[in-house]
């Protein structure tokens, strides 16, 4: 599958980053701007051409999580949709104050709860194993009738560990009654995993276009049937009101389109990716002796994100390195990759900060091919050897 | 009645001969902060500046505030020397401070420059007083400790009202103290060193060692954006560009790891003492401050001026690192600086440089390199950066 529009010298690696908006999409999101402006809640034809774009999207979006198009609401991305789960719910259930989560979740979903620990709410965050697996029995036995809500994401953005959401939720669902909210932030493993709301007990459940070949500024959020949300944007009463403001058509027809991507050879593309993603972590092992994987070699990992650290070097000095030869990673996380700062992800798999510094997070994506990590590979073995002088 | 801003200097009045260099550096300054707004013109008379027209007044505040020179600038109205006018500017005045401070006691000082104006300073006083007054329903006087002070000036220019003033940094007009070469890095201190040099009248122009591709564009862009902060306070500043990775990594494979600091930063200096000496300038400014780090204590700067053949000048040596801060903030680097990108010293620094480094040492430890060589191989390779370009 060759990569759309692509300059042939640039290996794009870095897909947990951001990702190329497909062709596809591009299109959609120019055709919505040029025909389909109007505004969604006008009673005019423009309106209505306009919101049945925005529907068929919301369609695309349900199917890729089995949900109805009824639960999905639209938002400005993955940040807004974790903010509006996390706050809309606690302010529905002003009464419970305990919140559990995972020590390595995304910083849209730990500077959250991170604020509402400061503004007293029990906080309990559980700890992750060498892989960054949290263990289903421990996050229930910390749920009281106090608690509300358990909030864990389903891929770990810098990492790619896979969490035991299913589990997890299977466990809240058989506590019946009073149970706390399920929330999981997917926006790491939307359209690419195969994800069952219904099946997993999910209540809330945030994801973003931008990860799938889709627009910036676009996301959603699921809201299970029965879940109410206190909104966090009060107006004119989009989204049934739990996200008011004039839909971002554009966007949401590119989401749309994104979506649409993945739905006829998801496994197919999974399949290739575990493969791709194997050839990427065994050549590196194989050629660099002192490379530290984080995260699971082959099971239980997202096939598609690969994060190691080469220690004695900097993540930036490596990063520039590989892009002088045309391969683009992260150091980390892009949001969180700070000079000098081991990161908290990994430092959280017990990992001393040697071992967390000098950290290149490679990300693949539908779009990339075996050429892609082969060169990656080579280009790597390249810049460390360039880099020699300069380890530490 | 017009808008303006009255522009006071003070420390250059008393220059002598040189006043009227002094005020024509400081008048060109001051045109250098309307430079985008072509409906504003700036005027020089007895002893002050005036800006006036239209103009961004916010903006022109922000820009003047760092204008070396300037001791402090007045937003003033102007009206005709005649009494009516003057009441209705100060009343106008007033209200102004009241609705935007909440003041509750004022005094007025009235100060007749030009004598044919029919009332005395106390008369003006009274009649200005009354009516400010009697605009002004629950402001009342105070002469020893008012909320503001409603400045009225009689001049042949005409009335200036004012009650507001935001402090200048003083120092002396840019470019009349000579010409200074400032080390920049991408740190804190060397920006806040610069805009010291600055406001003291030095001509300063920027030189910065750019470890490509070891570091990214991002690294240079973050400097490029401190040298346009550094531009409101001197307005010709230039930034040049050394190429340095060559010489890092010649040093890495010729000396000593603990001395490889000491080492690289000898090498800036002999690079910067040459290009200096290019451009005329008459000293080489640093950030250094003494003991911040371990290559700052004293005896690592003696091994550093070892070899410079020009002043080295440390504006910051003996300043607290919190005092350094508040004047990257207030002259906007702080944030730039704090951009997490690495630079030629970050991604250098070994695990355990030496902190007190003897000079024969550290004489040593660079005499497998090839000093001059690599210095004219450096400076070949210096580029000046445009700093206009968007």
């Amino acid at each position: 599958m060759a990569a759309p529009h692509t300059a042939k010298e640039i290996i794009y690696m870095d897909n947990s980053s951001t990702t190329r908006p497909a062709p596809e999409v591009v299109k959609a999101v120019t055709s919505a701007m040029e025909e389909g402006w109007g505004n969604p809640s006008s009673l005019h034809k423009l309106g209505s051409k306009s919101q049945a774009i925005v529907r068929a999207a919301r369609q695309a979006v349900a199917r890729a999580i089995s949900a109805d198009e009824s639960e999905v609401y639209f938002t400005s991305g993955g940040t807004e949709a974790n903010n509006l789960a996390i706050f809309g719910t606690l302010r529905t259930l002003p009464d419970r104050k305990r919140i559990i989560t995972s020590t390595v979740e995304h910083p849209s979903v730990m500077a959250a709860y991170e604020y509402l620990k400061e503004t007293g709410y029990d906080v309990r965050f559980i700890r992750v194993d060498s892989l960054g697996r949290v263990d289903p029995e421990e996050v229930l036995r910390e749920v009281t009738p106090d608690t509300a809500l358990v909030s864990i994401m389903l891929v770990q953005n810098e990492i790619g560990t896979l969490q035991p959401c299913r589990e997890i939720g299977r466990g809240l669902m058989s506590m019946g009654g009073k149970r706390p909210r399920f929330h999981i932030d997917a926006v790491q493993g939307f359209a690419r995993l195969s994800i069952d709301v219904r099946e997993w007990g999910v209540d809330l459940l945030s994801v973003s276009a931008h990860k799938i070949h889709g627009p910036k500024g676009v996301g959603a959020l699921y809201v299970r049937k029965g879940v109410s949300l206190t909104p966090l944007a009060f107006g004119g009463g989009q989204e049934k009101g739990v996200r008011s403001g004039t839909e971002n058509v554009p966007g949401i027809a590119g989401f749309g389109a994104a979506c649409a991507l993945w739905e006829t050879d998801r496994e197919e593309t999974m399949r290739r990716l575990t493969d791709l993603r194997a050839k990427l972590v065994d050549g590196i092992l194989g050629a660099v002796p002192d490379a530290v994987l984080h995260g699971p070699r082959r099971e239980g990992v997202a096939p598609y994100i690969v994060h190691f650290s080469f220690p004695g070097l900097r993540g930036e000095t490596i990063l520039h390195a590989l892009e002088e030869r045309g391969v683009y990673v992260s150091t980390g996380s892009a949001c969180s990759s700070h000079k000098d700062k081991p990161s908290p992800v990994v430092l959280a798999l017990g990992r001393k900060e040697e071992e967390a510094l000098g950290a290149i997070r490679f990300s693949m994506s539908r779009y990339t091919t075996e050429d892609d990590v082969r060169i990656t590979i080579a280009a790597l073995l390249e810049s460390l050897q360039s880099l020699k002088a300069w380890r530490r | 009645m017009k808008e303006l801003l009255l522009v006071r200097y003070g420390e250059l009045g008393l220059k002598g001969d040189n006043r009227a260099d002094f005020e024509r550096a400081l008048l060109r300054h001051v045109e250098w902060t309307v430079r985008d707004m072509p409906g504003a013109f700036v005027s020089r008379s007895h002893g002050r500046l005036y800006v006036e027209g239209t103009f961004d007044r916010r903006l022109v505040l922000e820009r003047l505030r760092k204008t070396p020179g300037i001791v402090a600038i007045n937003p003033a109205l102007r009206v005709d020397s005649e009494i009516d006018a003057v009441v209705e500017a100060s009343i106008a005045a007033s209200k102004e401070a009241v609705d935007k401070r909440g003041f509750k006691t004022f005094k007025v000082e009235a100060r007749r420059g030009d004598k044919r104006f029919p009332l005395t300073s106390p008369e003006i006083n009274r009649k200005v007083g009354e009516a400010v007054l009697a605009a002004n329903q629950g402001l009342s006087v105070d002469v020893h400790s008012p909320d503001f002070v409603l400045t009225v000036e009689v001049r042949d220019t005409g009335t200036y009202v004012y009650w507001d003033e935001v402090r200048g940094p003083g120092g002396l007009p840019s470019g009349t103290s000579g010409r200074g070469l400032l080390l920049l890095s991408g740190g804190i201190d060397s920006p806040v060193a610069g805009y010291l040099a600055l406001r003291r009248g030095v001509k300063i122009d920027a030189l910065h060692f750019w470890s490509y591709p070891i570091v990214g564009e991002r690294s240079k862009e973050k400097v490029i954006d401190l040298c346009k902060a550094l531009r409101e306070s001197g307005p010709d500043l230039r930034l040049y560009i050394a190429h340095f990775t060559d010489v890092q990594s010649e040093i890495l494979e010729k000396c000593p790891e603990r001395f490889r600091v000491i080492v690289m930063r000898r090498m800036m200096m002999r690079i910067a003492c040459e290009w200096a000496s290019s451009v005329s300038a008459q000293a080489v400014f640093t950030g250094e401050n003494v003991g911040q780090v371990a290559s700052q204590t004293l005896e690592s700067l003696r091994a550093i001026e070892d070899v410079a053949t020009l002043p080295v000048l440390r504006p910051l040596i003996c300043f607290d690192k919190v005092e350094t801060v508040a004047i990257a903030r207030s002259i906007g680097t702080y944030d730039i600086s704090c951009l997490p990108y690495e630079d030629c010293c970050t991604v250098f620094v070994p695990r355990h440089p030496v902190t007190k480094p003897k000079l024969e040492d550290v004489r040593a430890a660079e005499s497998r390199l090839d000093v001059q060589s690599l210095v004219a191989a450096c400076l070949k390779r210096i580029e000046e950066e445009d700093l206009t370009a968007v």
